[in-house]
């Protein structure tokens, strides 16, 4: 198997069009103009000596080991900051430069220890590897002079040079004395990352790389992305993991499991231990960065809270009972027949999880409309991106974003809403500082001055600070200063969209009523911004808008997309690279498990189940009578619950009770039901009200197929061995056999054949194509064989594109003077969704416990301190939490993350939800704060019952 | 005698002077030599404050601050008495020049006298290799330095 070798050109590729021929010891190569020689030259396969250069940051010539001569040129030009040029003629190896490289690694190495054969980075050390290459067999000069490498000198005194080891990170140290200062960690931390927490301090011998303001790296700016890890060509900054473990022996390419950005890593591994996940260069979402949740919180896999035997229980006031897999099964099986016996067919359910692969979605679904035979079947992305898939399927014809992600290379205008790519989707967060930093436009509608409104070399044009729950208001009033001030892209509108919905909708959003002034006193946002923001986007260039959960958690969420939807069609920003409508998918899979008919009204392929063309496709394939009737989405299935109608459910990967809008209703749903099956990795929240608990298997012990926010379709792919026995996919399968269904898939490869077969924008997918060309982004189909990077490129998939009214209607919770105040919710950069994962990873160093932002205004009205308890109420319920006091939210408005168990922010939201598609209204919630002593009486009885419920019997 | 700043000073005076050089194109250095000028020292509480205004990170400007020798993390003493240590000054005898200084104030090279009357620093070429040895006491240049030059001016600075 073997390390997946990556070839590190040495600079970034040159983009250039024009060719360049070039001789390099005596082998013609051909590259486009703009490239180094130290990278023409690697790509004839001639490896030029060098230290401070890799292709992930631009050439910065300090090293002086990769001189090279060219003929007809005086001197030793470093070849990283060469340009190519026709017809040169360069030699990489003549008496003159190996001397030069000898007499180079000598220096370094005299201030390096000697100490390989202990070192981490023993086997994966450049220095090592370039002290090899220049053929350094002695080095002149002793340590007794200045030197960062020892402790103390000869006589016993302290060297004021030498620094101890930064370990105050948890994932890596950082290790003065091996440092070389070649500044590539600096350089990757502000090129790649865009958070600019390195620097070099002092000057000449002195020079160090410090983090801050020689600060610990804990204590300092840096966001542990990793990427400076990655650069460092020594074991300087190593992973702790490495450390501790030793050098990998084998890798293997595979998805990032945690949010829709979708990164490509390598799982470095020994054995069936994994070392160290490193993102992978050819990732075409990613492009070789990483975030501090990929790159290093992985913990979880192997933590002691997670469940490896199923168990069982009558009731929910019992104590869990390990039995066998046989057992649980049949368990299960017969009481969901149980139930269905007695209540009837559509008396039980399932929800998919936009955390499992698209395999076993597909297979959850199947298991619904095959084995239980009716449609109700769910998912979360109910309650995150419900409204994109109504939204952009009406306007634009398909439910998934246009671009690919390096689409944001070429564009000129960005307008982020509702959205906090920094922390909720952070590698693309740096594609976008990237993009941001070269001169793009930035355009932020949040109520919360999010990191991208102003951070080192980010600054916004323009930010919308509106009144959380008034999107509409403000995308229509975008839209009316494009429609009255002509901005809009006449001949874009009159060859692809509809005329005469662009006659209505023009006439809609020309209306007085929908300007900037009528609006500001709803909205907040001053009129005179808003002008010039949508000026902005409408003749700034390619313009793009990319959006998250704080457009759809809304009751007017499907509108707001709509109306985005109508900015792009407007400007005529779609169909080419740089533009377009990008949601930032929420969770790895939650465009797959879309894709994959999770809705209770939908087919895989986003086909109408009344649709009978459709449903007999899969008829004829499963041998069984489909369902016209659509089922039950989350909310009704939990009413119906209360109501006694709706009895049994199977969960995969999700936490309802904690991830779902007002908690009380959704446990007195599941305590309602006589058959909870959960199959997850953890004892999580809603397994306090489960009867079977099947444990679950991480991404990293199962193949399939993840679909990132792009339409990407990555491959998973197994590491090692599943601790719980079984992938979830075999799981689901052996529930559906307990019931009599009779699958035989062997492997997931075999499910995304049935997928292609049935449906049609999968028609091509295979997985011996994603192996050749790594990933591909659907629809693909004999239209594309290849896929669709862009979409909407010579049409709309529907045909024409369709303008929609958007009219702002204020949603029904409202402030008044029990609750003045407006409570919206997200999430940082450490922690993911309910935490489940990230909370059992160091990461809790950077976020231990949720915490609520409020106005300094605001807090000291209530008397309230940073740092002290407060408590949180709204018409739903009431919590407690600390108080962090911050300008970052407006006065009126407070915010918090639902990241911990015990905060319990969805004990406060409420019920109210998207008119379209039930999307929970999270991002709006009227509460009151005030100051308070500690948890509240919930939170206690919660903790007890959740204790109560987790309790397992001794093993006799 | 100098008045201890608070920190919320410093940053109301290093707000001001960004203000001041907001219309340069790269105002960092032109800032660092005012609040140097201004303060005797640059204060870190300002490094953080012109960080924030100038949206940079506290690194970067960690960075380019701690580049310059002259700009002092701390204030110096109430004289800077600097003697050149580069090649040409060495070679007409600066060393021994060096080591007089430093037994004459008790101190080491970057060092301030415990009354606080004159901090001993080295430099590398005043421009004077003509007139060596060379030395500078609080800005002016003295060239032709010898041992007895040498204590007048130590004892100038009130030692």
């Amino acid at each position: 198997m073997g390390l997946v070798h990556e070839t590190d050109y040495g600079t970034p590729a040159s983009k250039a069009e024009k060719q360049v021929t070039l001789t390099v010891d005596g082998f013609e190569v051909t590259v486009p103009e703009g490239t180094s020689i130290m990278r023409a030259s690697m790509e004839a396969g001639i490896a030029i000596p060098k230290l401070c250069a890799t292709d992930m940051v631009d050439a910065f010539g300090s090293c002086r080991l990769c001189l090279v001569e060219i003929e007809g040129r005086r001197g030793t030009p470093s070849s990283c900051t060469t340009p190519v040029a026709d017809g040169m003629v360069v030699h990489t190896q003549t008496g003159r430069l190996k001397d030069i490289r000898k007499g180079v690694m000598e220096l370094y190495i005299s201030d390096h220890p000697l100490d390989c054969l202990t070192c981490a980075a023993n086997g994966d050390c450049e220095l090592q590897d370039m002290a090899g290459a220049v053929g350094l067999r002695d080095v002149r000069y002793g340590y007794e002079g200045g030197n960062h490498v020892k402790a103390r000198d000869t006589s016993g005194e302290q060297n004021a040079r030498w620094m101890a080891k930064d370990e105050s990170n948890p994932y890596f140290t950082y290790d003065p004395s091996k440092c070389i200062v070649c500044s590539r960690c600096v350089r990757a931390c502000e090129e790649v990352q865009g958070t600019f927490a390195l620097t070099i301090e002092g000057r000449g011998f002195e020079s160090r790389v410090s983090p801050g303001m020689h600060e610990q790296f804990l204590a300092s700016e840096c966001v542990s992305c990793g990427a400076c890890v990655q650069a460092c060509p020594t074991a300087t900054l190593t992973e702790k993991s490495v450390i501790e473990i030793g050098q990998p022996e084998h890798s293997v390419v595979t998805t990032c499991a945690y949010c829709g950005v979708g990164c490509s890593f390598k799982a470095e591994m020994r054995g069936e231990e994994l070392v160290r996940m490193v993102p992978y260069k050819d990732g075409k979402a990613n492009r070789g960065h990483s975030c501090v949740k990929g790159r290093f919180a992985y913990g979880y896999a192997s933590h002691k809270d997670r469940i490896l035997e199923p168990m069982i229980r009558d009731s929910i006031d019992q104590p869990w009972r390990e039995v066998s897999w046989d057992e649980a099964l049949t368990f299960a099986a017969n009481k969901l027949r149980a139930i269905q016996f007695e209540h009837g067919r559509e008396s039980i359910g399932v929800i998919t999880s936009s955390r499992c692969t698209n395999e076993e979605t597909y297979l959850v679904q199947k298991l619904t409309r095959a084995v239980f035979r009716n449609n109700n079947t769910d998912t979360c992305a109910r309650v995150c991106h419900s409204p994109t898939g109504y939204g952009l399927g009406q306007t634009f014809g398909t439910s998934a974003g246009t671009q690919d992600f390096d689409s944001v290379e070429d564009t000129d205008v960005v307008i982020v809403i509702g959205a906090n790519p920094t922390d909720g989707h952070p590698v693309f967060g740096s594609r976008l500082k990237k993009r941001l930093r070269q001169g793009a436009k930035l355009i932020v509608i949040d109520p919360r001055r999010i990191d991208l409104v102003k951070s080192p070399h980010i600054r916004a044009a323009h930010h919308l600070a509106l009144r959380p729950g008034t999107n509409v208001a403000v995308v229509t009033a975008l839209a009316h200063v494009i429609v009255t001030e002509g901005l809009f892209d006449e001949a874009f509108i009159r060859e692809r969209c509809d005329g005469d919905e662009f006659q209505d909708y023009v006439e809609f959003a020309a209306d007085p009523a929908h300007s900037p002034e009528a609006v500001e006193a709803v909205t907040g946002v001053p009129a005179e911004e808003l002008r010039k923001a949508a000026r902005l986007y409408a003749t700034g260039g390619n313009g793009a808008i990319y959006y998250g959960l704080g457009v759809t958690e809304h009751s007017q969420g499907s509108t707001t997309v709509i109306g985005i939807a109508n900015l792009a069609m407007l400007t005529g920003n779609i169909g080419r690279r740089g533009v377009g409508v990008n949601p930032l998918r929420g969770q790895n899979n939650v465009q797959g498990s879309c894709d994959m008919g999770s809705f209770p009204h939908e087919l895989p392929g986003y086909r109408h189940v009344k649709n009978p063309e459709v449903r007999s496709i899969f008829e004829s394939l499963w041998g069984v009578e489909i369902s016209d009737e659509p089922g039950l989405r989350i909310p009704n299935m939990l009413d119906a619950a209360v109501e006694g109608t709706f009895k049994g459910i199977y969960i995969q990967g999700e936490d309802i009770l904690q991830s779902d809008p007002d908690t009380h209703h959704v446990s007195a749903g599941l305590a309602a039901m006589d058959c909870v099956i959960v199959h997850d990795l953890f004892l999580n929240e809603t397994a306090n009200y489960a009867h079977v608990f099947l444990p679950g298997s991480t991404f990293l012990e199962k193949d399939g197929t993840f679909t990132n926010a792009e339409r990407r379709i990555n491959r998973v792919r197994k590491v090692m061995s599943p601790r719980n026995g079984y992938a979830d996919w075999e799981v689901t399968q052996l529930l559906a056999n307990a019931m009599g269904a009779n699958w035989s898939y062997k492997h997931p490869s075999e499910i995304m054949a049935e997928i292609a077969a049935t449906t049609p924008s999968f028609a091509n997918v295979t997985y011996e194509l994603l192996e050749e060309k790594g990933s591909i982004q659907w629809p693909c189909n004999d239209t594309t064989p290849e896929g669709s990077p862009i979409m909407h490129v010579d049409g709309f998939v529907r045909g024409k594109g369709r303008f929609i009214r958007t009219e702002y209607v204020a949603t029904d919770e409202r402030t008044g003077p029990r609750f003045p105040l407006l409570l919206t919710t997200g999430r940082i950069l450490s922690q993911y969704n309910v935490g489940a994962q990230t909370r059992r990873t160091e990461n809790v160093v950077w976020h231990e416990e949720d915490l609520l932002e409020i106005h300094p205004h605001d807090a000291e009205q209530r008397g309230v301190k940073d740092g002290q308890w407060v408590k949180l109420a709204s018409r739903a319920g009431e919590t407690s939490l600390r108080a962090k006091i911050t300008d970052r939210v407006a006065p009126g408005v407070v915010y918090t993350t639902f990241h911990h168990p015990v905060t319990q922010a969805n004990v406060i939201t409420t019920d109210y939800s998207d008119w379209a598609t039930n999307c929970p209204e999270y991002k709006v919630t009227a509460v009151q704060v005030g100051p308070s002593n500690g948890p509240s009486d919930w939170q206690t009885q919660y903790q007890e019952l959740s204790d109560r419920s987790r309790r397992i019997e001794a093993a006799e | 005698m100098r008045v201890i700043l608070s920190e919320k000073d410093i940053a109301e005076r290093t707000r001001a002077v960004v203000e001041a050089h907001s219309e340069l194109k790269g105002p960092l250095l032109p800032i660092l030599h005012e609040l140097q000028h201004e303060f005797g020292h640059v204060p870190e509480g300002a490094l953080r404050v012109i960080a924030e205004e100038l949206n940079l990170s506290r690194a970067e400007v960690h960075g380019v601050a701690s580049f310059y020798h002259d700009f002092r993390e701390a204030p110096a003493g109430r004289h800077v008495l600097k003697i050149c240590r580069a090649e040409a000054c060495q070679s007409m005898g600066a060393d021994d020049l060096a080591g007089q200084a430093e037994t004459r104030l008790d101190i080491t090279f970057g060092g301030t006298t415990s009354d606080g009357a004159v901090t001993l620093e080295a430099v590398y070429c005043l421009g004077l290799c003509a007139c060596g040895p060379a030395a500078m006491v609080d800005g002016k240049v003295v060239a032709r330095l010898d041992a007895g030059k040498l204590d007048t001016l130590i004892t100038e600075c009130g030692q």
